[in-house]
């Protein structure tokens, strides 16, 4: 159950950007997370409230987007799609690969309410 | 200084990394920010700070990680003794509870630092850094890290070392790499650990284990260990001892290494939102990496 500790940076993470933007709420924090990156959004939603109860982000929507696996091949230069246990070039079936996408776990934006002018 | 965790994110240059300036307005009048910071930066930031101190002490440190009793400390009981009067070592353990293994490392000669994460089921760089307060990194030349017994958390978490070493037991059955693929993926080095029970458990094949690894792009070294026994664990005091030597030809040239696994995600994600295709910044933080 490492999702509740990742929230609970999130939070942290959340609250500080809020602080300097003189925000009075968070409405809506959008993650990235691929699916090598060890966390699963479901646990994440489900600890979220948790770790959020009190604070600026409170009522705040939590968007997840799943990053698609990609890689590139180092033999072969092509691109393509992969599976999180099989990370091979489908193109020529090589294993020397390099992951593009898909093992991201970042907070991309926030929507923050800001005092009327 | 570092494209890894967003620490590099000041006031002074975020307007730079912030669609549409310091603020873009919603159409209800709410404020967009875009921050593209790894969820885990505090993290880390502290991890980053204790490989620096690692590398001014000249240590090497190597995150050991396996599943509950696929023989991590057994492993080190035996590195400890071959290795004796070579390589001064020293071992931060990471446990729920107790401090058995931490009195089994001591009663081989070396210090150990007991963590117990009580409920927590990983190591993080904050408890790492508070056990290094608790060793004294002049008199070590490798510190080996004892992760928490899990394939799942603990790939999540840099701790400040500079390599990972994944065990895979023999009883625990050959796929384990394709069950936990974030896990090994993370490996600059997989032991298959307790080698000698292949003659009784002839349903583990070892080269079933190493394609399941090879399934994940992965090009690191795959060893058979046996902790029982003399010189079955050969493979791996080369390749500690190997490190080492690379780890000190490293700091001479004032530069420090990560673990492979590990890439520079919202640097990759910052160059996407520009629209520019440039070459990733995919530096893998040294390029000497694997010889």
């Amino acid at each position: 159950m490492h999702e509740l500790s990742i929230c609970q940076a999130l939070i942290e993470q959340v609250t500080r950007i809020a602080a300097e933007h003189g925000a009075t709420g968070v409405e809506r924090i959008g993650l990235r997370i691929g699916p090598l990156a060890g966390v699963e959004a479901p646990l994440l939603r489900h600890a979220f409230p948790l770790a959020a109860t009190g604070t600026l982000a409170e009522t705040a929507e939590l968007v997840i987007e799943t990053a698609a696996i990609r890689v590139v091949c180092t033999d072969c230069g092509a691109e393509s799609q992969a599976l999180v246990n099989r990370l091979l070039c489908a193109a020529c079936g090589s294993y020397k690969t390099r992951l593009i996408s898909g093992d991201e776990l970042l907070l991309a934006n926030l929507e923050l309410t800001l005092p009327d002018p | 200084m570092c494209e890894t965790c967003g620490c590099n994110i000041t006031p002074g240059n975020e307007h730079l990394v912030r669609a549409g300036g310091q603020h873009a307005t919603t159409a209800d009048g709410r404020a967009a920010v875009s921050v593209l910071q790894s969820l885990l930066s505090e993290n880390d930031r502290a991890a980053m700070h204790n490989r620096e101190h690692f590398d001014r002490h000249d240590v090497l440190a190597i995150n050991v990680m396996s599943s509950p009793g696929a023989g991590k400390t057994s492993l080190l009981e035996q590195t400890i003794e071959a290795l004796q009067g070579q390589v001064r070592i020293a071992v931060i353990e990471g446990d729920l509870e107790t401090e058995n293994d931490a009195e089994r490392i001591r009663a081989k000669g070396v210090p150990a630092v007991q963590i117990t994460t009580g409920s927590a089921c990983h190591l993080d760089a904050h408890m790492v850094h508070d056990a290094l307060h608790r060793l004294d990194l002049d008199e070590i030349d490798v510190l080996f890290i004892e992760n928490v017994g899990n394939l799942v958390c603990p790939a999540s978490f840099d701790l400040g070392q500079h390599r990972n070493v994944t065990l895979l037991s023999v009883p625990e059955g050959d796929d384990k790499p394709a069950k936990y693929p974030v896990m090994f993926r993370v490996a600059d080095l997989v032991l298959c650990t307790k080698s000698d029970l292949l003659s009784v458990l002839p349903e583990f094949s070892v080269t079933r284990a190493e394609t399941y690894l090879r399934n994940l792009a992965s090009t690191v070294p795959f060893e058979c260990v046996s902790a029982r026994g003399d010189g079955a664990i050969q493979a791996w005091l080369n390749w500690v001892c190997d490190e080492l030597a690379a780890q000190r030809s490293r700091l001479e040239l004032g530069r420090t290494t990560r673990p492979s696994g590990s890439t520079d995600t919202t640097a990759r994600f910052r160059a996407d939102e520009d629209g520019v295709h440039h070459h990733h910044h995919h530096h893998h933080h040294d390029s000497d990496h694997k010889v």
